[in-house]
């Protein structure tokens, strides 16, 4: 059977609309010493932010290249501009946001979102935050939900004990980088024992042609805390490269649970490498339930550390490389305690060239006794000249725990089509379907509203592409 | 009241030519059976006038109510009112069996037409109980981990709700109990109307005790070799297929199987080394 039409699906960017933002201040292209101190200064942050910018930048500038995935070394850091203010202060309520601004969001739908299905949200454009509302009841709870460089000001104790020590300014290139030029993102605490049952949901977007975001996320859940975070990014198109470096910190202290969902959809002109980390103290339990659509090259890898006895991780993820797109994406589970449990579910799908790899690593410790891990990847490839690679690490360093791994690689098949077919649909219909039920296990993790997104996004580009 | 013709139809199979001509009429509110000893081109008619993209149609007509079947793809064959039960449904993972039947269902209808969400769950639900089938089967993923008497009840759940004018019934009896062979059978012939009409491929008579034929033909060497009523159904029932290749002085020829010795390939590649 034909599958042309495959070919085009996924290439029309539906967000990829822009909007006429005057900036009020910026750094100017390229990055140096100077440029991190101005940063810091100009959001007037403790002396103690700006020395662990500078550290980090010293870091950045030893340029310790990934040694694995995509070529990136290409990447002109002159080239980006570091820090935008583009709205003089936060907004907190939504008549005060700029019109065009606003207009933007609309066409995200965002505010039609916020009335059904949100507890709070926070929407990042460019660098600063500029709409902020946290519902009252959250408040009276003590949950802290704010921008990050709202955080840094308002909780500066808090702030400065967790930051920077779940991913510590050395970790890696991009996360130094981040960690120097950071502005904006989510900071969430959810006290001791309150569980939150609506998600918290923020947007992201880029909108300024090759200008670095570097949004920075901070979630600390308390012990026997739990919360649902949900990440929208959607970016307009450019012809010329951005760069998103973000970082997201997460800490679960005893018996808490965190739910971090992404459905990652930037334009595919961006390069995406982001650092994702989460520590697991006894008891506690973290989701990392993580799309990836869109960007040019992504690297992600959503890690847990299970430090604590019985602690749990999980990953369901999706990726999906359309024609000109590299998606190296997987799952990180570190097991540092007696009976810790893991289990990674990722799938991925790849058209017109694209090339989606599965890059995992699961890795029990001495001391992660009885440990468990399971491990399933599945690929979904549409055509003859996509790629896909399948790279696990699975180490086990005792004798008494053990990790689970299947893969499977898969093309749509011509009987489950015809089958289809015979019962009236039409091939991009039936196509569709297979990919949507390749999908399903991830889908199902989403909150309804962004499954129905999701749904509709591979819908639209597919009719769109068909005709 | 619809026709569908099968007029001088050549098939072939990765070049081996299956079917040499078969010719067939009929008319809803008729059941037709077709027999024939295995590997005779039963299949590959069902599959043929469904449009399967192995069978390559080399000569020959299929006309639904005069239209050409032949130039329409798959899914027009369906919309126009074909259906096709099929030997081995596909499993299709992730998605519901309701999910499935509604979109097909809403393949059905014109532009801008929307299938009403409680006339979609009545005829879902009625069809379900009609086939005693368990509750919870159009939830579950189409097909996966459905045992064989399953997949065949789900086949008739479909043509139960698509209504289709003609159906086509690829072995439905096969893997299927007493009880749900009466279920199956019964619920078929149920739907006999001037709208429906179905074309039955059989090895057993029994499932025919519920599915009333009106028509029988003998299918071998890919032709149709004659064609009767029930009683010709019934002296094959008892008398099995000789008596007719001896009148019709036709020598089936077995498929030829080749002979496979374990270890063979192990063999040789050691006296290749």
């Amino acid at each position: 059977m034909n599958n042309d039409h495959l070919k085009n699906i996924g290439t029309d960017y539906k967000y990829g609309f822009t909007t006429d933002v005057k900036n009020v201040f910026d750094t100017g292209r390229g990055i140096s010493e100077e440029v991190v101190r101005t940063i810091s200064k100009m959001k007037n942050e403790p002396a103690w932010m700006e020395e662990i910018r500078v550290k980090a930048y010293k870091e950045f500038e030893k340029k310790n290249w990934p040694t694995f995935g995509p070529y990136i070394k290409d990447l002109n850091f002159d080239e980006y501009i570091y820090y935008i203010k583009s709205s003089e202060k936060t907004e907190s309520n939504w008549d005060q946001v700029p019109a065009n601004i606003k207009d933007t969001f609309d066409k995200l739908g965002i505010r039609e979102a916020e009335q059904k299905y949100l507890a709070g949200v926070s929407t990042q454009f460019e660098s600063e935050v500029v709409y902020h509302n946290t519902i009252k009841e959250l408040e009276d709870l003590g949950v802290l939900f704010c921008d990050t460089d709202t955080a840094l000001r308002r909780y500066p104790e808090i702030f400065k004990e967790y930051f920077a020590k779940v991913v510590p300014v050395t970790d890696n290139m991009f996360s130094a980088l981040n960690t120097a030029v950071w502005s904006g993102g989510s900071f969430i605490y959810i006290p001791k024992g309150v569980k939150i049952e609506k998600p918290l949901q923020s947007y992201f977007r880029i909108n300024t042609e090759q200008m670095g975001q570097f949004e920075r996320t901070l979630i600390i859940v308390d012990e026997g805390a739990s919360v649902h975070y949900v990440e929208g990014c959607t970016a307009p198109k450019y012809s010329k490269d951005s760069l998103h470096a973000a970082v997201v910190e997460i800490y679960i202290k005893k018996g808490g649970y965190c739910r971090y969902s992404t459905v990652q959809n930037w334009s595919n002109n961006i390069v995406n490498l982001v650092t994702k980390r989460a520590y697991v103290e006894e008891s506690g339990h973290m989701e990392w339930i993580d799309g990836n659509i869109g960007s040019m090259i992504n690297m992600k890898y959503p890690a847990c550390i299970l430090a604590g006895p019985y602690a749990k991780g999980t990953t369901v993820s999706i990726a999906f490389a359309s024609s000109g797109q590299y998606q190296d994406t997987g799952a990180k589970m570190i097991h540092l305690a007696p009976n810790t449990t893991s289990q990674i579910i990722s799938k991925s799908i790849c058209r017109g060239g694209g090339k989606v790899n599965y890059r995992g690593t699961v890795r029990h410790s001495k001391k992660a006794i009885d440990a468990k891990s399971h491990v399933e990847c599945d690929t979904l490839i549409l055509d003859e000249i996509s790629t896909s690679d399948t790279i696990p690490l699975n180490m086990v360093q005792n004798n008494s725990s053990y990790i689970e791994h299947e893969a499977t690689v898969s093309k749509v098949n011509d009987d489950q089509l015809f089958y289809l077919m015979s019962r009236g649909l039409t091939e991009a219909q039936a196509t569709e379907m297979i990919i949507m039920g390749f999908i399903e296990p991830f889908a199902k993790e989403l909150p309804m509203e962004y499954a129905v997104e999701l749904n509709q996004l591979i819908k639209l580009e597919m009719n769109g592409s068909i005709g | 009241m619809s026709k569908l013709q099968i007029i001088d139809l050549h098939v072939s199979v990765e070049g081996k030519e299956i079917l040499k001509g078969v010719n067939l009429e009929m008319n809803t509110n008729e059941f037709h059976v077709i027999m024939g000893p295995n590997g005779t081109g039963k299949s590959t008619l069902a599959a043929t006038i469904m449009g399967h993209y192995k069978y390559e149609v080399t000569k020959g007509q299929i006309l639904l109510d005069g239209e050409d079947v032949l130039s329409m793809s798959v899914d027009e064959r369906s919309r126009k009112g074909l259906f096709l039960a099929m030997q081995y449904p596909s499993e299709i993972e992730g998605v519901t069996n309701s999910e499935f039947i509604k979109t097909a269902m809403q393949a059905r209808l014109g532009e801008g037409e929307r299938i009403s969400l409680f006339k979609f769950i009545k005829a879902l639900e009625g069809a379900t109980s009609e086939l005693k089938m368990n509750p919870d089967l159009p939830h579950r993923y189409v097909n996966v981990g459905f045992s064989g008497g399953e997949k065949k009840r789900n086949e008739i759940l479909q043509l139960k709700i698509l209504k289709p004018k003609f159906a086509i019934l690829d072995e439905i009896d096969s893997g299927l109990d007493v009880d749900a062979l009466r279920i199956v059978g019964e619920n078929v012939n149920d739907m006999k109307s001037e709208n429906f009409g179905a074309l039955v491929i059989t090895h057993y008579e029994r499932l025919l005790d519920y599915i009333k034929p009106d028509f029988t033909h003998v299918l071998m060497n890919g032709q149709i070799v004659r064609s009767g009523g029930l009683d010709l159904m019934e002296k094959i029932d008892q008398e099995g297929y000789d008596w007719l290749k001896e009148e019709l002085g036709i020598t089936t020829q077995p498929e030829k199987i080749k002979a496979v010795s374990i270890g063979t390939c192990a063999v040789k590649q050691t006296i290749g080394k």
